[in-house]
């Protein structure tokens, strides 16, 4: 994009946020910076934004969403699929490969970097898929992938897990040529054959076939080991169990290079939900019980999980508003995702402010080799930024309100605190008042 | 009751009896020359049958029109179903047809819930997947409640009740334990732990994998039928070796006691899960199991339709 | 079912046990509750026994010995009164005079005005109706829509020679043209007023009382005895 549209940049002092760490004090925000970070500061050209009882967060990184594009436009485009990232308070999202046709050539994933600056709400990075068609039984072209325009760094056949362990293997070693990470969804599939929701209690109850535990937890600690035995890098999506936290534990204890996150419906939702058959609480991996989601809250609190990552899966009306074996799995969550954090970590104890700024923007972006993001709140340091008030009352979700073009949100109806403010992408805000502002972000 | 019954376990004891109590009024139609009455004259009822059973859906057909109510069938094959309209919108259609009851069996669990949401009528569910199949259940009760008991009133208190065989899958298994339980009946599942849900456990009956210690301390044993399929998925080695630990045949029913009752839900696989010796005895109810289908569907349709809307 | 003379129960009942019908919530027509009712007795037991035997000689009497007879009460207090006629005129006639009960429920008229009702007992000799002179026995006759109900039940089960009705009160105020052969009392009665008939077999005493309450909003006959 060309530095000629100075219109967008603009100056910005931010009065009074509360910065984690630091206290309340003043940002000055020039030419995609962030100029000056101190009390009382001032500045002639600069348009004022009051921040008071506003926390100030580094820009939110997603390590995991469905954009949809290409292929499946009528659930979510890039366009409506970065709106609904920067409403959340995000400056950069992982779009996933599944796509149609799939991320798995250059070409692919140079479109959807494309698509992702003209847009202009956030950054898109693309996720190249592991093996070819998300088969499980061909490496993909991931060096040309690394090399292309997009950068990719992060593979994931998610949606799909990478089963073949001598296919993992290969993978893992392959992408140290480019300091690559290979993102696991963690299921072996012969364990989940027509599985529906978590194998428990409730599926006993309900007559519907279950997905135990251990078909996530088998196939993480295979993938540690590996990981380890070749000396590379290992990401785990979606981590939904206590046991999968305690494996972490242990591989990242060994000083193994293992990094995981959890999404926000695995914090705060248990599969209790899926009594009515209501397909709005289907999700791979599913729902599971209170103690799983007590054992992931304690991994993101200690940071054995590093990040939250919405997995932002969304589906047209007619995919959920059918009996649950028919319907489409996932949840969105880019919109909510903050807020939900909020309730499940800040209010409850378990994380600071600092902490959210550390697992929601730090710790992914450094896990995606995303330079630009996930830098503290700095003089020098770009302006990404997220402005925060965990004050506001408590509303409850209504999905119609959302930008995204899907409605499948379990959280429809609950009420959840906090309220998104205001993102600045490089200086440029893409959301003022909790609104968009149409401002497109030079790249 | 409820404007619906989708599940057993949501049939509270009185209400429960309350039906098992009707039907026992409303079997008397079948001894009738007449066999009708104009109870639900002008209703009507549809049969809403995504997976095939002619036996399920006769006896509801037959039960609506002994209480006068028009029937319409509706089954999957060669249907606007079949072409892959969504359930959604075969609710809708007969919604707009002025369905006052639609009788549903569907492969998916949870369905009936679903339809309950999309249309005014009231929802029986003929069977959900794996989850429910309450009408089965309340003649089973029926069923037991006549034959062991001397006048056909009251719970099931003290009975002691056997199922065998594959309940993981059964939506007969899931219906019945629950039913039975609320009618203080006590009840043990006998299967190979393959084919128990994993939490078991935590469910209101006792476990065993040995069927014949469990035989001399049964009244009622109920077979459930075992796909043969299931051995190819690994949950049994074989036909044989399932048949030769877990089937009912003439030697296991001697060892039960004298006044003991041999029930089956039907279909049933002869000289697997039960011999034909077994099946075709007098202490067999298979037969009596259909006859009072269609009054205990009878009670459920005139409970539900007989009455006032609100 | 079996045939009763009179003397014996039908199936559990005793007196004093309300088991004629089926279990909770609407054990047969239950009288609903009306605080605000003030009821006083019309009629004492002696009068009400009195009234019985002049009816069970009447019914002799008029069936000439009553050779075909059949006396089928509704439930819930037509059947121990059925009993109650049976017994009487078996001793006058030194022989068992055959009764049962008729449930009408599932040929009422009203039934999508309330919640579904739980089902009377039907209990008829094994010989059945046809070609007998069948009495039908209630406590309160009112619209005249429960025999009109009765009436076609009968039709569905067999060909009685005739039909007769007996009741132990006529409150009047009949939407049908229906009329009771042998009638115990006479009450004349407004709209507004509620006639609850007692019965020693169900509530523990004999008695007939009369109620000046407000007005049942449905038509006469919904609240105390079906009519």
């Amino acid at each position: 994009m060309s530095e000629g549209e100075g219109a967008m940049t603009s100056t910005w002092l931010i009065r009074k946020a509360t910065l984690p760490g630091t206290g309340r004090t003043d940002l000055l925000l020039r030419d995609g910076a962030i100029a000056q970070i101190g009390p009382q500061l001032s500045a002639d050209d600069a348009q004022v934004l009051e921040a008071d009882g506003l926390v100030a967060l580094p820009g939110l990184v997603d390590l995991h969403t469905h954009l949809r594009e290409p292929g499946r436009e009528d659930a979510e485009t890039i366009e409506t699929g970065t709106r609904a990232a920067a409403l959340g308070g995000f400056t950069a999202v992982h779009a996933m490969a599944n796509t149609d046709p799939v991320a798995d050539t250059a070409g692919v994933v140079e479109q959807v970097w494309r698509l992702g600056r003209i847009g202009g709400h956030c950054d898109v990075q693309p996720v190249g898929a592991v093996t070819t068609g998300l088969g499980g039984t061909r490496l993909a072209e991931l060096g040309a992938m690394a090399d292309s325009v997009a950068r990719v760094r992060v593979f994931s056949d998610d949606g799909r897990c990478v089963a073949d362990p001598l296919l993992m293997r290969r993978a893992l070693e392959y992408v140290k040529a480019f300091d690559g990470v290979i993102a696991q969804h963690a299921e072996e599939p012969r364990l989940t054959q027509g599985a529906q929701m978590n194998e428990g209690e409730v599926s006993g109850r309900l007559g519907l076939p279950g997905w135990p535990a251990v078909a996530e937890e088998a196939i993480i600690a295979r993938d540690c080991l590996l990981a380890a035995h070749v000396g590379s890098a290992l990401h785990v999506c979606h981590v939904s169990t206590a046991g999968s936290v305690e494996i972490i534990r242990w591989a990242k204890a060994k000083g193994w290079r293992v990094t995981a996150e959890v999404t926000p419906h695995h914090l705060l939702l248990t599969d209790d939900l899926a009594q009515g058959y209501d397909p709005v609480y289907k999700v791979n991996p599913p729902l599971r019980t209170a103690a799983d989601v007590a054992g992931v809250r304690q991994g993101l609190a200690d940071g054995t999980i590093d990040c939250v990552a919405t997995d932002h899966a969304p589906h047209p009306a007619e995919y959920k508003d059918t009996e649950w074996a028919d319907a489409a799995m996932g949840m969105t969550g880019l919109e909510i995702a903050l807020r939900a954090v909020q309730q499940a970590m800040v209010d409850t104890g378990l994380l600071d402010w600092a902490g959210v700024a550390d697992r929601m923007s730090v710790r992914p972006a450094r896990i995606g080799r995303l330079a630009g993001h996930g830098q503290l709140p700095a003089a020098g340091a770009p302006a990404n930024l997220t402005l925060y008030d965990p004050g506001a009352r408590p509303e409850p979700v209504d999905p119609v309100t959302h930008a995204s073009k899907s409605r499948n949100t379990p959280f429809r109806g609950m009420a959840l605190p906090g309220r998104v403010v205001a993102t600045f992408l490089r200086g440029v805000p893409t959301v003022l008042d909790g609104k968009l502002t149409g401002g497109k972000v030079a790249a | 009751m409820n404007r619906h019954l989708i599940a057993a376990a949501d049939l509270s004891r009185d209400e429960a009896l309350l039906i098992l109590d009707t039907a026992e009024e409303l079997a008397r139609v079948s001894d009738r020359p007449i066999k009708k009455l104009p109870t639900l004259r002008g209703r009507t009822v549809v049969n809403l049958f995504f997976e095939d059973s002619t036996r399920t859906r006769i006896s509801f057909e037959a039960a609506a029109k002994r209480l006068s109510a028009d029937v319409i069938n509706f089954s999957a094959k060669g249907s606007s179903v079949a072409k892959g309209e969504s359930l959604k919108d075969t609710a809708l259609t007969l919604e707009a047809m002025g369905a006052d009851a639609v009788v549903i069996r569907h492969m998916a669990a949870g369905a009936p819930h679903r339809l309950a949401g999309w249309i005014q009528g009231h929802v029986v569910n003929a069977g959900d997947g794996m989850h429910e199949h309450p009408t089965q259940a309340l003649l089973d009760a029926f069923t037991i409640r006549r034959r062991l008991r001397g006048t056909p009133s009251g719970g099931l208190d003290g009975l002691r009740v056997t199922l065998v065989g594959d309940v993981l899958h059964s939506r007969v298994a899931r219906s019945n334990i629950a039913l039975l339980n609320t009618l203080g009946a006590e009840v043990t599942v006998v299967a190979p732990p393959t084919l128990l849900p994993l939490a078991v456990d935590g469910w209101p009956c006792e476990v065993s994998y040995d069927l014949d210690a469990v035989l001399p301390k049964t009244d009622v044993i109920m077979m459930l039928r075992v796909q043969q399929e299931r051995m190819n998925a690994a949950y049994f080695p074989s036909v044989r070796e399932y048949s030769r630990r877990y089937g009912l045949d003439v030697a296991r029913m001697a060892a039960l006691p004298e006044h003991a009752i041999v029930m089956h839900p039907g279909p049933m696989n002869r000289g697997v899960e039960i011999a034909a010796e077994v099946a075709d005895s007098s202490r067999s109810t298979i037969v009596e199991q259909v006859a009072n289908g269609v009054s205990v569907r009878m009670a459920v349709l005139y409970l539900l339709l007989g009455g006032t809307d609100e | 079912m079996h045939a009763r003379s009179g003397g014996q129960t039908p199936g559990a009942a005793s007196p004093g046990d309300a088991d004629h019908s089926v279990s909770p919530p609407q054990a047969g027509p239950q009288y609903e509750t009306q605080p605000e009712t003030q009821y006083k007795r019309v009629f004492e037991p002696d009068e009400i026994r009195r009234a019985l035997t002049r009816i069970a000689h009447e019914i002799l009497e008029r069936t000439n010995g009553a050779g075909d007879i059949l006396l089928l009460g509704i439930p819930t207090r037509g059947a121990p009164l059925a009993q109650r006629l049976a017994t009487r005129a078996g001793e006058f006639e030194g022989r068992a005079i055959p009764w049962g009960s008729l449930d009408v429920t599932m040929y009422r008229d009203d039934l999508r005005l309330r919640p579904a009702r739980a089902l009377g007992k039907t209990e008829l000799p094994p010989e059945g109706i046809d070609g007998r002179t069948v009495v039908i026995v209630d406590d309160v006759l009112y619209s005249g829509r429960t025999v009109r109900a009765a009436l076609d039940a009968l039709t569905d089960l067999g060909r009685p020679r005739a039909v007769q009705l007996a009741v132990l009160v006529d409150r009047g105020h009949r939407e049908l043209p229906i009329r009771a052969d042998y009638v115990g009392k006479n009450l004349p009665t407004s709209q507004r007023e509620q006639v609850r008939v007692l019965l020693s077999e169900i509530d523990g005493e004999d008695a007939v009382l009369l109620g000046q309450g407000p007005e049942s909003p449905e038509s006469p006959g919904r609240t105390g005895a079906l009519a």
